[in-house]
């Protein structure tokens, strides 16, 4: 169930609290986000709509610890990362969030196997262990047959399930998508999206997601639109 | 894949770019290479200059001879336990080109007096046997080829005629800085076959007991030549080694300068180049913050780039250095001691570390304190 009247929940995995973000450029201020208050349970998948410039990306940034709020609280499965210092808000983003970003953003000249072991560097696991955990995330997204091509030898759909397996590979609490099948046609976002859902049902993934794409938050179980810095939740008759 | 596998793919990026990088600290390792050699070269004898050796010559020029009589006064100087000599020969082998220096030397004495040469005592005996044997240094026999029995002429430029020799040893040096490109034959050979020599000998070489007496005695031996037709001055063989280097002009300066200008050059190349190949990666770099890389280990793997990249290319230099040394001395003899030392290389290596550093210091800072946000920004 997910929440934006900011009542206390104190069981939600994730609970955002009178969250503010100003940006500051020269003398001029720009607030992105209003008092903002979110609480979201495991296993969901919500999406973030909203207008560009709305601070849908934002959102996501500060739930990942990649930026800091100017005021307001973030807990994630009890942990207060807007409190936490940088050096463990690294340590933390690697052991609970699983990123994928509209443009894939994987190492060019890595291959699919070693794009998706690169988060695994930072972990204590053998090289034999790696690789078993490579290997059935890259099953998972249906790319064991592709795992030695390099990203420049993969379709765009392909791009993005290595992507998403380089997400997953680590099990984080969390996985955030920023516009994940932006830069994709129809049937290969289709087959994302489906992905995404399969995440969430089989492997009970919670799922944060920003998009433009009404389709795409149909697959959510909650939309959430966001509006010159303030969150409303949607009716989920608008899919039908 | 791990943390040098990671290193060694990014090594792999632009290869055009860092190929012609690598190259251009080749080339810069490889002079410096050069330029450590043309130091030594120069300035190695002075360090290597026996502190207890004096050279007692003519006070008005290196080229105006002593008296042979000079000798036995020497030897009653209180300190002095040890007296030689020596002439300039100046002689011509085949061609003009073919430069290496020859001293007529004491028998009895010059082995004594410089022990760093080793001279098997079956070859210095053969030599001391025969009027016309000479005794030359590896390097100068490798150079022509020269074997024992074999004979030598020489043409005389100062003491006219062609004079014949028979090489009856070969010298080695302790260390590799020694010159053994010398040729040495007998004064009495010389004094016999010219009237030029007619008892005099070019310079004195004595060896005084104490080294830290060197000034005391330097100065009684040229008081007691003082007021005579052939004063002396007298100083030790380092001062006169360097006083004679001194004649070339700074070169120290010279080199200095040229290896200044070139590395200073270096790290603005490499330094751009790392800048541009970061500013390059400011994405990835922030996509692999985002997966948890610190920001620490951002700046060891920047900095670890540049460093191999460096070593790469000094390696190479450094490599070349040493095969061009192997050649032999390019200059036909004005630079026996042509060698790259050890100390060298270990400086040069030094040198290739710190540019390397230098030059990834300031991208691997920027690309530590990137903000991912920023960085995904660029995408």
């Amino acid at each position: 169930m997910v929440q934006v009247n900011g009542e206390a929940k104190t069981d939600a995995l994730i609970q955002v609290r009178n969250l503010h973000k100003t940006y500051f450029r020269g003398n001029e201020s720009i607030e992105v986000l209003k008092d903002l208050n979110l609480d979201i349970n495991r296993g969901e998948f919500v999406a973030f709509m909203g207008p560009s410039g709305s601070g849908k990306t934002t959102l996501l940034n500060l739930l990942g610890g990649l930026d800091l709020p100017t005021s307001g609280s973030i807990i994630v499965d009890n942990d207060e990362i807007t409190k936490i210092s940088a050096k463990r808000l690294t340590d933390w983003r690697a052991r609970h969030v699983g990123f994928i970003f509209q443009l894939y953003n994987l190492i060019p000249v890595l291959t699919a196997f070693q794009n998706v072991e690169l988060p695994l560097l930072l972990t204590r696991l053998s090289r034999s262990q790696r690789r078993e955990h490579v290997e059935a995330a890259l099953y998972i997204v249906g790319l064991e047959d592709r795992m030695h091509h390099f990203p420049r030898q993969l379709s765009g759909g392909q791009e993005q399930r290595t992507a998403i397996a380089r997400a997953i590979v680590s099990d984080p609490t969390f996985l955030l998508c920023d516009e994940p099948t932006g830069d994709l046609d129809r049937t290969n976002a289709n087959e994302i999206l489906d992905l995404l859902n399969r995440l969430s049902e089989e492997f009970d993934k919670t799922i944060l997601m920003v998009t433009h794409d009404p389709v795409a938050a149909c697959n959510a179980h909650t939309t959430l639109h966001l509006e010159k810095g303030i969150l409303m939740e949607s009716s989920k008759t608008e899919c039908k | 894949m791990n943390s040098i596998s990671l290193l060694l793919v990014n090594f792999r990026r632009k290869r055009v770019r860092k190929i012609l990088t690598i190259c251009s600290f080749a080339m810069a390792l490889f002079l410096f290479g050069l330029l450590a050699i043309i130091y030594d070269a120069f300035y190695l004898p002075i360090e290597i200059a026996g502190a207890d050796r004096l050279v007692v010559q003519n006070k008005i020029s290196l080229i105006m001879p002593l008296p042979y009589s000079y000798r036995e006064k020497l030897k009653q100087v209180d300190g002095i336990d040890l007296v030689s000599f020596g002439s300039w020969f100046g002689g011509v082998y085949q061609d003009e080109r073919n430069f290496f220096v020859q001293f007529a030397v004491d028998t009895e004495t010059w082995n004594l007096m410089f022990p760093e040469f080793i001279v098997p005592p079956e070859q210095w005996k053969a030599f001391v046997e025969d009027r016309q044997g000479c005794i030359v240094g590896q390097k100068l026999a490798d150079r022509y080829g020269w074997k024992i029995g074999d004979r030598i002429p020489l043409k005389g430029t100062i003491f006219q005629g062609v004079w014949e020799f028979n090489l009856t040893g070969i010298f080695q040096a302790k260390r590799p800085s020694d010159d053994t490109s010398q040729f040495w034959f007998q004064y009495k050979y010389l004094d016999e076959q010219s009237d030029l020599m007619n008892g005099y000998v070019g310079w004195y070489y004595v060896h005084v007991d104490d080294p830290d007496r060197a000034e005391e005695i330097s100065k009684r031996i040229d008081e007691m030549f003082a007021n005579s037709p052939f004063e002396t001055v007298t100083e030790t063989e380092k001062a006169w080694t360097a006083a004679f280097i001194k004649q070339f002009g700074n070169i120290k300066v010279l080199l200095l300068a040229v290896g200044g200008v070139v590395f200073f050059t270096l790290i603005l190349i490499t330094g751009s180049n790392m800048a541009m190949s970061i500013r390059e990666r400011t994405p990835e770099i922030g996509i692999m913050k985002t997966l948890g890389f610190s920001g620490t280990r951002i700046l060891f793997m920047v900095l670890a780039e540049s460093l191999v990249i460096a070593m790469t290319g000094g390696g190479i230099g450094l490599i070349m250095a040493r095969l061009f040394v192997m050649r032999g001395d390019p200059t036909g003899g004005f630079l026996p001691a042509f060698y790259l030392s050890s100390r060298n290389i270990m400086l040069g290596l030094a040198i290739t570390v710190l540019i390397g550093l230098a030059a990834g210091i300031i991208p691997a800072i920027q690309s530590m304190r990137l903000k991912i946000v920023e960085a995904l920004r660029r995408v």
